[in-house]
């Protein structure tokens, strides 16, 4: 039985300082409630001959006083909790981005030089890590609690958590969402290793790079048709587009980032870029998540 | 002659227009529902004795939680205090004849056992194992099962519970006794209309949805399906604008139990009376603008996070300012400790706890780690049973001379009401612990470790169950050998001690004047 759960993210310790401030907090109130009324309890028993003269029945002062102090506190506790949250969301730009995808009962993670592996997570020991979810049916959420990190995977759409392994070792990966029957099976753990030896890990097996697939099957499923310099089809030149601001038709801009790209791939009608027509067909049902994350690895490298 | 003695045949029972009765009718209907449930806990608790799922397959285990969830929401924990002591006492409390619409009161009964037939059904006929949540696309195109035969009943059971509402609403407006102005109501009776407002308000936006997810799984209409265009984050944003308002609807009905319960047995006032009432309808307001925060990791905006994340922080501000007050209306009392007192004050710790650790899950950062967890069930179960349930049973004790005419035995009701409080903080503390050590809910077997923490909470549960059992015998043996009850056996205040126990047919020989403010005790 360990009663303490290891901390090996950058984030965990943060997470645990919070939790330890409401431990406190929240302990040392419910101990001065629970004493307060305990020692009513025995001081003013029936039959007891304690002084109940002038019984206070309200105080204008005491009902602000509890009112306003909670809030004060809370609102600490709020910007305090949000900030740590934040950190969950955003970071470095140069993170190492891993696209992990849930099925009924497994998670599948692809690495950016296409390793794939099931129901196991390697990642490299102080590199920052941006996972990259999505599903092939039901909701599932990533759960890895020695990193303090959960984030849930939705059918139709990319959700995103960052985090950077600090300590090396092996660790549960969760399903924290319930899936179906096998909810509690969907799982397995996460190997946090040395730079070195993830990369001699990475480089076993011998499956092309996401970025390459991502080229052919640009090529292949007929992109370049189109979004090629030379195309006579009026459609975006996409060199570069990954982490730029896009302006869009409807006057609304954004930046092109892997959900935006995602959309535009599946979804082509919802985010027109301005200047264009809204001719791209959709290519939902044609792409599976594992070719939408070479396509978008390819995109995100040409240059 | 009482309201009990009016009619002796199951049809003068069935065909009642008396608020009494019907809330009689209640109580039997969830008692019933309860067992239920907590049968399906039970087989729950005894699979996680053991770290391997070897008592039931996955599915099984899937569906008993389901319909655990199903069944004690809605069909016990809802209409608990509301439909059984809100009916019996809400008129005679401002001293009235009955309801405003008796008819809608008996007809919102029958509503409720018809949705509880279509659950038991789809019980019967093999269960369903969405979970009680309906998350889609697991409910519309994935689960398999009588998800649409259960969907059928809670959407039913709903109207039971917007009629009740309107009832409450309506009474309380129309019906009150002269001389009976809002700033002398019971806080029970503030308690209950804000209640009666959320059931009317929320309840409509769940048969909503519940009808979208039935459309959705039968025709394909796209609403939550992302193929189809639509987002299965719009059910979660629907399902809990009605859900966590739902939280209110069990737990403030349990407030307005404490405030009348504590006064009585420390012979005083309540503390603070005008910001008891200022809370309740706080708590009514803020609890519609905080449902996001069931969705900090489900994928919406980072930003809708923070908004939720503080207005939950606000919403715990009126319950902390009821927690206090009631902590400060014990201050120069002269206390007794009888079996309603106890579940009284076991109410007002246990809702604290839960109240206290539900911050923890209001702070953003703190609630990726625990939400999904055993921290979540351990809260929340805090709230409904160590709340709610601590609440209602204290409710029945207090008023169960009013409503049988008969004292149960108080030394054998101390015995249960202290095995309950125990059994339910040995079921429920180790929960809070498996779940910052990591352990999902909703898990049919988990990682050895966790064993020894589940091991205590099953024997926790076990304790329980003895504690749930004992009133339902003692109870039940009171109707026919308990002592006959005085009018007023507990010397307290409120008007329904100013008739008979139990009342007649009309509630009053003599319709009431009030003249003075609530809780004099002096």
């Amino acid at each position: 039985m360990t009663w303490t759960l290891p901390a090996a993210s950058d984030i965990a310790s943060s997470v645990d300082y919070l939790f330890y401030a409401m431990l406190a907090l929240t302990g040392v109130v419910a101990l001065a409630i629970t004493l307060l009324i305990i020692f009513f309890a025995i001081r003013y028993r029936a039959g007891s001959d304690a002084d109940r003269s002038n019984v206070p029945t309200s105080s204008r002062w005491l009902e602000y006083g509890w009112t306003l102090t909670p809030i004060a506190i809370f609102l600490g506790i709020f910007a305090w909790a949000a900030v740590v949250y934040a950190r969950f969301y955003t970071g470095p730009a140069d993170a190492m981005t891993i696209f992990v995808v849930g099925k009924q009962w497994m998670w599948k993670a692809e690495h950016a030089n296409g390793r794939r592996e099931i129901d196991e997570l390697h990642l490299p020991l102080g590199q920052p890590v941006r996972v990259m979810l999505s599903t092939e049916d039901v909701i599932h959420s990533f759960f890895v609690p020695a990193f303090r990190i959960k984030q849930d995977a939705v059918p139709g759409r990319y959700t995103m958590i960052r985090f950077t392994p600090t300590r090396a070792g092996t660790y549960w990966l969760h399903c924290a969402e319930y899936c179906g029957t096998d909810h509690a099976r969907m799982g397995g753990r996460v190997v946090v290793m040395a730079p070195a030896a993830f990369a001699q890990w990475l480089q076993q097996g011998d499956s092309s790079s996401l970025a390459s697939r991502g080229g052919e099957l640009f090529r292949q499923k007929g992109c370049s048709g189109c979004h090629a310099a030379n195309s006579t089809v009026h459609a975006p030149d996409l060199a570069g587009i990954y982490g730029r601001v896009v302006h869009l038709n409807d006057g609304r801009t954004l930046v092109a980032d892997e959900a935006y790209l995602r959309d535009s791939i599946l979804l082509p009608k919802r985010d027109v870029v301005a200047g264009y027509e809204p001719v791209m067909p959709s290519f939902q049902g044609q792409l599976d998540e594992s070719e939408l994350a070479a396509l978008i690895t390819f995109l995100k490298e040409t240059r | 002659m009482s309201y009990l003695t009016e009619g002796f045949t199951l049809r003068s029972w069935l065909t009642t227009r008396d608020h009494k009765r019907i809330a009689v009718l209640y109580m039997i209907a969830i008692t019933a529902f309860f067992f239920v449930g907590g049968a399906a806990a039970a087989l729950i608790r005894l699979e996680l004795a053991t770290p391997a799922g070897d008592l039931v397959s996955a599915e099984t285990y899937n569906k008993l939680f389901t319909i655990h969830g199903v069944v004690m929401v809605w069909f016990f924990l809802i209409p608990s205090i509301p439909s059984v002591l809100g009916n019996f006492l809400v008129p005679i409390m401002i001293g009235a004849r009955d309801m405003a619409f008796p008819r809608l009161n008996l007809a919102s009964w029958y509503i409720y056992v018809l949705g509880g037939l279509f659950t038991l059904a789809a019980l019967i006929a093999g269960g369903v194992d969405t979970g009680w949540t309906f998350y889609t696309p697991l409910s519309t195109q994935f689960a398999e099962g009588n998800v649409i035969l259960v969907i059928v009943g809670v959407f039913i059971v709903g109207f039971s519970s917007i009629l009740t509402g309107l009832n409450v609403i309506v009474t309380v407006h129309r019906l009150r006794a002269p001389g009976l102005t809002w700033f002398r109501l019971p806080l029970f009776i503030w308690a209950h209309y804000a209640t009666a407002l959320i059931l009317l308000l929320a309840t409509p936006v769940l048969a909503m949805t519940l009808t979208l997810v039935a459309l959705e799984r039968v025709f394909g209409i796209g609403i939550f399906d992302p193929a189809l265009g639509g987002d299965p984050l719009l059910f979660q944003h629907l399902f809990w604008f009605y859900s966590h308002p739902a939280v209110y609807i069990m737990v403030l009905p349990a407030m307005g139990v404490a405030s009348e319960i504590i006064p009585c047995f420390a012979r005083r006032p309540v503390f603070g009376y005008r910001f008891m009432a200022y809370a309740i309808l706080g708590i009514a307001t803020i609890g519609f603008l905080v449902w996001g925060h069931h969705m900090f990791v489900s994928g919406q905006s980072m930003y809708a996070g923070m908004v939720f994340s503080m207005l939950s922080f606000l919403v715990a501000i009126p319950s902390a300012i009821k927690v206090f007050n009631w902590t400060a209306t014990l201050y120069k009392g002269s206390i007794v400790f009888t079996a309603p007192m106890l579940y009284a004050l076991g109410f007002v710790g246990l809702f604290m706890i839960g109240g206290l650790t539900g911050l923890y899950l209001a702070s953003l950062a703190l609630d990726v780690h625990l939400t999904d967890t055993y921290f979540v069930i351990a809260h929340f179960h805090y709230i409904m049973v160590g709340g709610s349930v601590m609440a209602y049973l204290g409710a029945i004790h207090f008023w169960w001379p009013k409503i049988s005419g008969r004292l149960y035995p108080e030394m054998l009701a101390r015995i249960a009401a202290l095995t309950i409080f125990f059994g339910f903080n040995l079921t429920f503390f180790p929960q809070y612990l498996l779940g910052w050590l990591g352990m999902p809910r909703r898990y049919h077997e988990y990682p050895p470790e966790f064993q020894v923490l589940n091991l205590l909470s099953s024997a926790g549960a076990a304790v329980l169950a003895i504690g749930y059992l004992l009133p339902l015998c003692y109870l039940g043996w009171s109707i026919f050998y308990g002592k006959k009850a005085p009018p007023n056996p507990w010397g307290a205040t409120g008007l329904e001690w100013q008739t008979a126990s139990p009342p007649p047919q009309h509630n009053f020989e003599d319709p009431p004047r009030v003249t003075r403010a609530p809780y004099d005790y002096a």
